[in-house]
């Protein structure tokens, strides 16, 4: 059943296309239609899913057999709980883009097949379909923010572009070495990953794939796409870069780099850890400092990614459950973070500068506005009863036994994260105007009730995994058993 | 059947203020916001009345503790083996965290009371009273914790709610800038603290402290790390007590509410950290650890720099900011000098008398009409009866005047540091007193007695009676504190349940410091009356503060809180984390974003103008183009 998030999702595309050109609303309709379908699929699968049986076959077919290439697509208890958030995101992006007038159409056929992509990377067992997906989920992207794109948008979307197709270009690379190496003529990952690739492959491989892949998840320094990039795009194009795409990265990384070169994961798991401790410290301290409202939430992308990268290479499964649930949590809070930036805020105010908008006093006129993004910061600071501070905890967790060091460092991280979060919070919402503020000529419109809906979706569930992590932990945990992480995780020393 | 009441009671006493605060919170359409302050007040006073009846129980039982009831809330790895990790939510029903329900659910109804005469017609009064329930959930979490992450989990709660509470006035800047500074100074703290925990767990493999009491009596694994581990957690008492050098966030925490410092700053948060300490006190005081050594300096060099900074405040409430300070040293201090019994006797005691000071002060400034500077009081005496008689309760309570219940505790503490041979931390002790009386006896002097020193003091209002009663009420166990065997209680919790608890009489009682260390209780009289002549010779009448005449640049010194927040604003931030901001914003923007990426887009931009010459810019072509290079390159790789 889980196959049919991919299907549903090209079907709305389908339908999108049918559909006359104008008629925003039906495009809208259908677009929801289809997004909520694929979340309650995922939802569904979730329920049933039995994750202690490890990976389960979708369905395969062979599908290129001179080369050994099949349509193969399976699932643990990772992919069910991406797919989950990819689901959520959907939903949510299109909530926060009800606004959206401008070749209304066009958009939403972008956003459905870069919804439909992310899931076929989530449930590919087959490397080639696999990266044919993730190409799929590129493409769209550079679209979404070049048309419907806001400050410097050709810029950020060629960047975006430059950087993931480079990207591509190295894991291809692995992946073409790997299947020659192996000579199986086979690109299933279960096989693959068993085949004992010799060291020198291995150690010049790994990092290629790894960073080929992570260079999407924001890994410092090849991060800087990610900022021009969120303010480049459209609201929903942010929600889904900061919530999906940058998730597609890391489990790209986790998936296919750990997994088939062991070896060079034990070999440069270290240097990796540095690189992500880095990117946490100096994405905090980068966003303390911005005077622009997105950029503050783009370099705290960079920051929280970075947690994922290190629970990831610490190579134990606290740590690795850690990682994941990072990425589910940092996927919906920074999801609610820039629907609030971009739809609540900008598209009503017109700016993002913070100074600009510290003397208009946000949470008078748009108190809801201010009440989401204020549980939005604690989110995002990883307190406790939200999701954040489960996963960053795990980390820490996980972190503590493979490097101490690191963890302490990671700690000024947390710290700088709570200064700009605070910093950000207080300037754009509650500002301090000593003199009566101005009367607007144009009273803000008020937030309206898909706006309202797509929080309280985001809200509900950071809550609900803040709360009873349980429910995540129960389907990410086990799938970390299966042979595929064996050879991964006798490189730890947990 | 009785024993399921029992346990569950626990559960209810902690969960019933956040129902409250919820219901407040999400409650609006049905009417709960108006009823705000009655929901909130409910929640609290039948919480007290659980912890009463829990406490009685545990009492009359004569058990050690209630058994624990707990329930997995994380669980990490491989289900059912070795390698898993699992973390649970449990209460820990003893005398230790009864007594302390009782002083948070006991102060804290008497605050909530007030608070709805201090703020009345305050447009926030909801959201007020909302934050207030959830304050008080957090606080009791981290009192009944039974391990260390369910304690470390609503330790972060207290610090949201105490930062939601500190900015209730947001527009002001100042409370604006403090709630910050307070959340931020804690959270640095609580990263120390959480370091503590990893390490604790890491080595003794548990974080309940029931297996740890039993871990940590092997002590073949835990001995190297012992010290480290000790100070690590103590980070975490340093950021909530405001021990130096985080002392500087509960000064300007005084921009919240005054009941707020009252609950908060005086009574419940701040006390945390100590009572965390206690808590944890067996980690501590294991052998080989030179981690209380340390925690008592550090105690006792807080009391003294806040003691010598509150002689010279001219804001009432700082004063009594201070002051709070110093007595969190005195508490740090006597954990430190391995006597958790007097640690635990001085909080008790001190959050009464310091709650019913606040609340006084709160009283006086409401009367002033929102004036908070001492020296445009004065002669307050006679307008505010009641306030005024109240709050020299509690300053005599404070100093330590013999039979106030600060007397008792102060002395225990101050024996306790001779017992232990700490002759450096007792001398402090005793100059601290004599501080701390000469502070208190300027701020009274200044404020009830001489003439009004401005139009607004020569016109002050009584506060209404829900402001005046709770001040009646604390002021009783403020006097009789010392009576009531609190000290016997924890003495016979902290031997470990050996020893019988109050067989002493009321009258042994009464005289029982000048029987146990007469040394200690002499001295601590001797302080008192020096400290008080001092201040008696300066202060009465004067129309002014004699003392920067006097010391000069030393008074200077201390009006300005020996330049702390000066070092810390001017120098350290910026030199820390606004210097490495700017380079890294510079590395950002000039390295990898100037030479790397625009020197790719260069690149990319050639090869765009080439492209385009081919390229139709459609999705389908890219698609396409993109695939068929993937097929060509598995092509020419195969067929070689």
């Amino acid at each position: 059943m889980l196959a049919w998030t991919v299907y549903i999702s090209f079907l709305g595309v389908l339908a999108l296309m049918l559909l006359p050109a104008g008629n925003a609303r039906a495009a809208r309709g259908v677009a929801l239609v289809t997004a909520l379908l694929g979340f309650l699929i995922g939802l569904v699968s979730a329920f049933g899913f039995a994750p202690e049986r490890g990976i389960q076959t979708i369905t395969r077919t062979a599908w290129i057999p001179g080369l050994g290439i099949d349509y193969y697509l399976a699932a643990d208890g990772i992919s069910v709980t991406l797919v989950l958030l990819t689901g959520l995101a959907a939903v949510a992006g299109i909530l926060f883009s009800w606004n959206i007038e401008h070749r209304a159409k066009e958009f939403f056929v972008f956003y459905l097949a870069l919804i439909a992509g992310v899931y076929g990377v989530f449930l590919s067992f087959d490397l080639f379909l696999l990266f044919v997906f993730y190409e799929l989920a590129i493409i769209p992207k550079y679209f979404l923010i070049a048309i419907w794109g806001s400050t410097n948008r050709e810029y950020g979307a060629m960047k975006l572009a430059l950087y993931s197709f480079i990207g591509s270009a190295m894991v291809l690379v692995g992946l073409v070495a790997a299947y020659v190496t192996a000579g199986s003529k086979t690109m299933d990952l279960l096989v693959l990953a068993q085949y004992p690739f010799p060291p020198a492959l291995q150690n010049w491989a790994f990092p290629v794939v790894f960073i080929g892949f992570a260079i999407l998840a924001g890994l410092w320094p090849f991060h800087t796409w990610a900022p021009t990039g969120h303010v480049a795009a459209p609201t929903a194009a942010s929600m889904l870069l900061a919530g999906v795409v940058m998730k597609l990265g890391a489990y790209g990384a986790l998936r296919v780099a750990m997994t088939l070169f062991p070896l060079g994961l034990a070999t440069w798991r270290n240097e990796i850890a540095l690189l992500a401790v880095i990117g946490i410290v100096y994405g905090a301290l980068v966003a303390l400092v911005q005077k622009d409202f997105k950029f503050v939430i783009g370099y705290s992308s960079v920051s929280h990614m970075g947690f994922v990268i290190l629970g990831l290479v610490t190579l134990n499964t606290i740590g690795m459950t850690g990682a994941v649930l990072q990425m589910f949590s940092h996927g919906v809070i920074a999801g609610l973070l820039f629907g609030v930036v971009g739809r609540m805020v900008y598209d009503r105010t017109h700016t993002r500068d913070l100074p600009e908008l510290e003397a208009m006093r946000l949470n008078k006129a748009l108190p809801f506005a201010a009440g989401t993004f204020a549980v939005a910061a604690f989110a995002s600071m990883g307190l406790p009863g939200f999701s954040g501070f489960a996963a960053e905890l795990q980390v820490l967790i996980g972190a503590w036994s493979a490097f101490p060091t690191y963890t302490v460092l990671a700690g000024v991280g947390i710290v700088v994260g709570v200064a700009y979060t605070l910093r950000v919070l207080q300037m754009a919402f509650f500002g301090e105007a000593p003199e009566p503020v101005p009367e607007a000529a144009h009273p803000l419109p008020p937030i309206t009730l898909p706006e309202r809906l797509g929080a309280v979706l985001l809200i509900a569930t950071t809550v609900l995994i803040g709360l009873c992590p349980r429910l995540l932990l129960s389907l990410i945990g086990p799938s970390f058993q299966s042979p595929l992480f064996e050879h991964v995780l006798k490189g730890g020393n947990l | 059947m009785e024993d399921h009441f029992i346990e569950n009671l626990g559960w209810v006493a902690l969960l019933l203020p956040l129902l409250s605060a919820v219901a407040i919170t999400l409650g609006g359409p049905f009417g709960a916001r108006r009823a705000a302050a009655k929901i909130s007040i409910g929640a609290v006073a039948l919480s007290f009345v659980a912890s009463l009846i829990l406490f009685l129980y545990l009492h009359l039982t004569g058990q050690p503790a209630l058994a624990e009831t707990s329930f997995p809330w994380l669980i990490i790895g491989k289900y059912g083996e070795l390698n898993n990790l699992q973390f649970n939510l449990g209460l820990q029903l003893d005398t230790l965290s009864l007594v302390m329900m009782l002083v948070v659910t006991g102060v804290g109804l008497l605050i909530h009371i007030y608070s709805q005469g201090y703020l009345a017609g305050d447009p926030g009064y909801s959201r007020y009273f909302a934050c207030l329930s959830l304050f008080t959930f957090s606080m009791l979490g981290i009192v009944l914790a039974d391990n260390f992450l369910m304690m470390f989990i609503f330790w972060e709660l207290v610090g949201i709610s105490s930062y939601l509470l500190i900015g209730f006035w947001y527009h002001k800047p100042a409370a604006a800038d403090a709630c910050k500074k307070a959340f931020i100074t804690n959270r640095i703290g609580d990263f120390g603290f959480l370091l503590g925990i990893l390490l604790v767990w890491s080595v003794l493999g548990s974080v309940g402290f029931a297996s740890l009491k039993l871990e940590a009596a092997h002590p073949n694994h835990f001995g190297p790390v012992a010290t480290i581990a000790g100070l690590l957690i103590f980070c975490g008492a340093m950021g909530k007590s405001a021990q130096f050098p985080l002392h500087v966030w509960l000064p300007d925490a005084m921009e919240g509410p005054t009941p707020v410092s009252a609950l908060i700053h005086a009574a419940t948060m701040v006390a945390a950290g100590v009572y965390m300490l206690c808590r944890v006190y067996f980690l501590l005081s294991f052998p080989g650890s030179q981690a209380l050594e340390i925690i008592g300096w550090i105690g006792g060099f807080t009391a003294l720099l806040a003691a010598l900074i509150a002689v010279q405040q001219n804001d009432i409430k700082r004063i009594l900011a201070y002051s709070t300070l110093s007595q969190l040293g005195y508490m740090v201090m006597a954990v430190g000098s391995h006597g958790p019994t007097a640690a635990m006797y001085h909080l008790t005691t001190h959050a009464f008398f310091k709650a019913l000071l606040f609340l006084g002060a709160g009283a006086v400034i409401h009367a002033m009409h929102h004036e908070q500077d001492i020296w445009q009081m004065g002669g307050l005496r006679k307008k505010l009866p009641v306030t005024f008689w109240t709050f020299l309760t509690g300053t005599l309570a404070l100093c330590g005047v013999p039979f106030f219940s600060g007397f008792y505790s102060k002395d225990s503490i101050l024996a306790q540091a001779l017992k232990n041979g700490s002759y450096g931390l007792f001398i402090i002790g005793v100059l601290v007193a004599a501080l701390t009386t000469f502070y208190m006896a300027r701020l009274a002097l200044v404020v009830f007695w001489g003439s009004a020193r401005s139009s607004a003091a020569e016109h002050p209002h009584e506060a209404p009676g829900v402001m005046l009663w709770p001040l009646r009420i604390l002021a009783v166990p403020s006097v009789i504190g010392g009576l009531l065997f609190i000290e016997a209680t924890f003495e016979h919790f902290f031997a470990g349940g050996h020893g019988e608890a109050g067989t002493i009489t009321w009258a042994e009682q009464l005289l029982e410091p000048l029987n146990a260390s007469p040394a200690a209780a002499l001295s601590g009289i001797f302080a008192i009356m020096v400290g008080g002549a001092f201040a008696g010779a300066l202060y009465w009448k004067a129309a002014s503060d004699p003392l920067p005449l006097r010391l000069g640049w030393f008074a200077r010194a201390m009006r300005n809180r020996f330049y702390f927040d000066e070092l810390y604003e001017r120098v350290l931030i910026p030199a820390t984390h606004e210097l490495w901001s700017r380079i890294a914003q510079a590395i950002d923007r000039w390295i990898i974003g100037g030479l790397a990426v625009r020197g790719a887009s260069g690149a990319t931009e050639f090869a765009g103008r080439a492209l385009r010459l081919v390229q139709s810019g459609s999705l389908q072509t890219y698609a396409f183009l993109l695939v068929a290079g993937v097929a060509a390159v598995i092509y020419c790789l195969l067929a070689r």
